[in-house]
């Protein structure tokens, strides 16, 4: 007697807790083991390169911080540079460090959120409880520089919107010495638990040459082997004046891209420590009136600066006929901006190049023999965020 | 190749005539081609020793609605042995159906469906070519200059038919694109770090 078998469509998503936010993934089962994935993304396509063409480039620091909304400052970085590139301009030292700690403080963020939910999808809850009250002190960071705990519109194209208020740096000095016991709590839970290292040893293993053809950045390339990291090979801002180490991984598995975060977070700490450390008093943002605004006080007394106010918040700076790209290493890979400005004060063409697009590209290829069960495990080292994938 | 100047030299040399125009500035070298050489110079590029663009890192468009060449695609590419980013480009018309880079990089797959959904632009021998980002059944490209900002249909839930349903885009307050632009062009100068006015207050 011959019997009709056939495989089972599976609908992972796209609400799901596993899938990290509004992933379709239609997976191709035989028995338990995946045959396919086809992930179906865009549910959260809010048309942010379009919305950018039509703002002025100060308007369009905001849409930044909606792409990976757990690293927001990151990415406002990219867009910063790529027009301090065109326009030439030189940033203040201080405003440097201030970018690159809260960069750092990013990282942070964005690892302690990735450790610890993909400890929660291989069935480990409290790690994302310690984890997160981090995060929350990590925000109020945020919030006491920029205002907001989240959506920071920080950075500007010459430095940062506003210098720090009395009494953070000393807090933040504080967090960098009681942090690093967290992590040591967190890797005491998981790097040599049992159950954490069955759920993720030798699962979703990248080979150095597919880590290439896939177009993968970040801890997923370094997880593999390949000692690349932008704030090394390309520094911008300060990088090139500041210590530290980058983790690479030997087998390129869903594992050794944990212990690379968890590693990179200790450099991270290091990085904010000598940003503190080196940071003096002095100015913010550029001097060039054609890009920054007067302060407060010139505009309370020169009619000049009150006009000069207007028009930058109104038409805004204009950036010369010009055409870049300039890329950082975000907390997920290397994230990108593609400018064309055509010497307006909008931008013609930007282009956001999210890490988390070409990293969930591969899922076919990570997933394709594994069990259903590794599916959340791949996911959750992938490191995505919709934000950023769906733009 | 260490330096850029260099790089420019070789890639010049080797593929002569399939190179339109190439130049460096903001650390990048830019190199324009022919459409019909696309294969034979990404080939060239991530597999010659002295090259080593191994990894694609985008493909976007830029869509210029005026000129009779409508669309430059761009490729963007990173050499890591070498460290130098490449930015590819050529021009299309609006019909033309250009090669898919899919079989030199795989990760080109979505890249290129991003590019054909929000531009339009048609690929030939792409494997799998549909819509990524846009909904299932959306209609148009939103990328291009002529959709206009707020798009053409909006959806809401109907209570009468007790589903999603579709509905041309009707605005309250149309968009308003205000013209800020000052006809002056200003001063050339940078003011001077004035701490005097500071002190004042």
């Amino acid at each position: 007697m011959t019997k009709k078998i056939k495989n089972l469509n599976l609908n992972f998503g796209p609400q799901h807790p596993a899938a990290h936010g509004v992933l379709r993934l239609i997976l191709e089962l035989d028995g338990e083991v995946v045959e396919k994935a086809d992930p179906h993304i865009g549910l959260l396509h809010r048309g942010t390169e379009k919305l950018i063409e039509n703002k002025t480039y100060m308007q369009a620091v905001p849409y930044f911080d909606r792409l990976d909304y757990v690293a927001p400052m990151n990415q406002e970085h990219a867009f910063a540079l790529a027009i301090e590139k065109i326009l030439n301009i030189d940033v203040p030292i201080r405003a440097q460090y201030i970018r690159v700690m809260f960069c750092e403080i990013g990282r942070i963020l964005s690892h302690i959120l990735n450790v610890t939910t993909q400890a929660l999808d291989v069935g480990a809850l409290t790690p994302s409880l310690w984890g997160f009250e981090e995060r929350e002190t990590l925000m109020t960071f945020y919030e006491r520089a920029s205002g907001s705990r989240l959506h920071a519109n920080y950075f500007r194209a010459g430095g940062v919107h506003q210098d720090l208020p009395a009494g953070l740096e000393k807090d933040i000095a504080k967090f960098c010495e009681t942090f690093p016991k967290i992590i040591n709590d967190l890797e005491n839970l998981l790097t040599d638990n049992r159950i954490f290292k069955q759920r993720n040893v030798d699962i979703g293993v990248v080979t150095k040459d597919d880590a290439l053809d896939y177009s993968f950045s970040g801890v997923m390339i370094r997880g593999s082997g390949i000692p690349w990291d932008l704030r090394k090979s390309q520094p911008y801002d300060c990088y090139d004046q500041l210590e530290f180490k980058i983790p690479v991984g030997k087998n390129g598995d869903c594992y050794d891209r944990y212990l690379c975060r968890i590693e990179e977070m200790k450099e991270s700490v290091s990085i904010i420590k000598q940003c503190l450390a080196r940071m003096e008093k002095g100015p913010i943002k550029t001097f060039d009136g054609k890009i920054s605004p007067p302060s407060k006080a010139e505009i309370k007394q020169s009619m000049e600066a009150l006009i000069h106010h207007f028009k930058l918040f109104t038409e805004g700076y204009r950036v010369p006929k010009d055409e870049i790209y300039t890329a950082v290493e975000a907390p997920k890979g290397e994230f990108g901006v593609y400018l064309i400005s055509d010497g307006s004060s909008k931008p013609y063409k930007c282009k956001i190049r999210a890490p988390g697009f070409s990293h969930l590209q591969s899922m076919d290829y990570l997933i394709k023999g594994h069990m259903l069960a590794d599916v959340p495990a791949v996911l959750g080292s992938l490191d995505i965020v919709f934000g950023e994938v769906d733009r | 190749m260490n330096n850029l100047i260099d790089l420019e030299k070789k890639i010049n040399s080797e593929l002569t005539t399939k190179i339109n125009k190439s130049s460096i500035k903001h650390d990048q070298i830019y190199v324009e081609i022919d459409k019909e050489d696309l294969i034979d110079v990404v080939l060239f590029l991530k597999t010659n020793k002295d090259t080593k663009f191994r990894q694609l890192i985008d493909i976007t468009v830029v869509d210029f609605p005026e000129e009779t060449q409508r669309f430059k695609i761009v490729y963007l590419f990173l050499s890591h042995e070498f460290n130098h980013r490449m930015i590819l480009s050529y021009f299309i018309n609006e019909n033309e159906l250009i090669s898919s880079l899919t079989s030199v990089f795989p990760s080109a797959n979505w890249m290129e469906r991003e590019v054909f959904d929000m531009y339009g632009v048609n690929f030939k021998d792409h494997p799998d070519l549909r819509r990524i980002l846009t909904d299932y059944g959306f209609e148009g490209h939103p990328l291009r200059k002529d959709f206009p900002l707020t798009g053409h249909s909006e959806v809401r839930y109907s209570e009468e038919k007790k589903k999603v349903v579709s509905e041309p885009v009707k605005l309250e307050q149309n968009y308003r694109n205000f013209d800020y632009e000052s006809p002056w062009e200003g001063t050339k100068y940078i003011k001077e770090i004035s701490e005097t006015n500071d002190k004042k207050n």
